[in-house]
């Protein structure tokens, strides 16, 4: 048979796989069950990923794999064998804040904060997307997003702030 | 959730060799086939799916959008949701196909489904997805709770006294619309299947949702040509405006010259348990003026056969008004 069996190297059960995550090359073992979402946050200790319902509906989860955003918990680790992850540790960091993260902060974009991530994972993505002018158009191009504090009056405008260009960069 | 071996294919000919083993391809398949994942690594969670051995089809290319000769298209197996929403074709020739696209799941879902997937994605019926209570999709003779139960979202055509889960694709209503062939791949065959005859109705076996066998690997799928002057809409009415499976869509194609309809297509979705078309009720529309009565009379025929639950009888009447609705803008 000319499949590969990926774990037949070591016949531990476990799957090599070679992933680029927030620019680093990581060489990992993992358990075929163990989802990307797991995966960085168990194995690579990135907790700025976020954990919600893990069955693909509320968006906390959110990375961007080979540059386009997908919910990590619906997606098996042993299957990204040469992709690259982006993480939110990989957007800004404290000091140098991605204008997005920056346009949250001045907008008061979040409440209690765990969706926070996947939202602004989303909405950094949504820049490159198709996504028309309007409030409406975005609501629709994040709504795989859930805040269940209802911060989305401010996520909208924190998301139309950087799309016309208004945010500084950096801290607010 | 249950181990499992992990496999990657190198070719669609190892793929299928992979699977052929498994005793069915229907629910409690041994073996899958991985692609996007957002319906099985969901299901397989919930213990819903539980296969041993899983073939990661990923990189066997089949991502492809290519115009035909004839004028139609063909579109790759593992062509992503997004992509093949946003193309340039799909949206020009086929914009019904690229709107219920766009209405279905989430960005981040659909940059990673894919056109296989979606025509296989499987019921959202809180029964099927729930493995504590019967339902004889999942276990076959175990019942059917939602018939008396929670069935505000599922079937009312189509249906039987084993099942009323709703086929919950948006994509495949569109592309039933659009008169989509399914091409799979087998051991030692190919073979086109017309899309009104790729999905079964549940009848007392509700576990086999498609006809595909043990080994089957679809391709792609084939979209013949419009006819000339074509247009199309799509339309999903549901509980909120975005990221919600339909309580009723329409997927409504239609050309109208000299005043009068000349061609008349479409297919319902979130009202049955498979995409659901009626032949006869766009024959009545042939020759028609292009009104609300017109489209009223067809809407009726396409509802007669509908059996409403007990929490489900607004879709008969939301089913009409979406028909007529699709085609007033289709012909806009």
């Amino acid at each position: 048979m000319s499949t590969l069996d990926l774990a037949e190297a070591k016949g531990d059960g476990l799957t090599l796989v070679t992933m680029v995550v927030n620019g680093k090359k990581l060489e990992l073992r993992v358990d075929p069950r163990m989802s990307l979402l797991d995966c960085l946050r168990e194995n690579l200790h990135l907790t700025g990923t976020k954990k919600g319902c893990d069955h693909g509906q509320c968006g906390a989860c959110t990375v961007h794999i080979n540059g386009r955003r997908a919910n990590s918990c619906l997606a098996f680790a042993a299957v990204q064998d040469g992709h690259e992850i982006v993480t939110i540790e990989g957007l800004g960091s404290p000091g140098h804040l991605h204008p997005m993260q920056a346009a949250f902060l001045e907008n008061d974009a979040y409440q209690c904060g765990y969706c926070t991530s996947g939202q602004i994972m989303s909405a950094v993505a949504l820049l490159e997307e198709p996504c028309g002018p309007t409030d409406d158009d975005v609501r629709d191009f994040m709504s795989g997003n859930i805040c269940r504090c209802g911060a989305y009056a401010n996520i909208v405008a924190a998301v139309q702030q950087v799309r016309r260009g208004q945010s500084k960069k950096g801290e607010p | 959730m249950k181990l499992f071996e992990l496999e990657r294919a190198s070719d669609p000919a190892a793929a299928i060799a992979a699977a052929v083993a498994s005793p069915t391809a229907q629910q409690g398949a041994s073996i899958r086939f991985l692609a996007g994942g957002t319906t099985l690594v969901d299901l397989m969670k919930l213990g819903v799916e539980q296969p041993e051995r899983l073939i990661d089809i990923n990189r066997l290319g089949l991502d492809g959008i290519q115009e035909q000769t004839d004028g139609g298209v063909r579109i790759g197996a593992l062509v992503r949701n997004s992509d093949l929403a946003h193309h340039p074709l799909v949206k020009k020739r086929y914009a019904a196909l690229s709107e219920a696209i766009l209405a279905g799941a989430s960005t981040q879902l659909r940059n990673v489904a894919t056109t296989a997937g979606n025509l296989l994605q499987r019921t959202r019926c809180v029964y099927f997805r729930d493995i504590a209570t019967p339902c004889n999709k999942r276990e076959p003779g175990s019942g059917c709770p939602a018939i008396k139960g929670a069935n505000r979202m599922l079937a009312i055509l189509g249906t039987s006294e084993a099942c009323i889960a709703t086929n919950p694709s948006d994509m495949a209503v569109a592309m039933m619309a659009y008169d989509a062939s399914v091409h799979v791949q087998a051991v030692s065959t190919e073979r086109s299947i017309a899309l009104k005859d790729f999905y079964l109705l549940p009848g007392d076996r509700p576990d086999r949702e498609n006809v595909l066998e043990p080994g089957d690997l679809v391709t792609h799928v084939t979209l013949p040509p419009p006819p000339v002057g074509e247009k199309s809409v799509y339309l999903k009415l549901r509980d909120r405006a975005s990221y919600e499976f339909a309580l009723v869509s329409a997927a409504a194609a239609v050309v109208v010259s000299n005043g009068n309809i000349t061609s008349a297509r479409f297919a319902l979705g979130g009202v049955a348990t498979r995409p659901w078309r009626v032949p006869e009720a766009e024959r009545m529309l042939i020759g028609q003026v292009p009104t609300e009565p017109s489209f009223r009379r067809a809407a009726d025929l396409a509802l007669a056969e509908a059996k409403p639950r007990s929490q489900n009888a607004f879709k008969v009447e939301l089913a009409k008004r979406c028909i007529v609705e699709s085609f007033k803008r289709a012909g806009r």
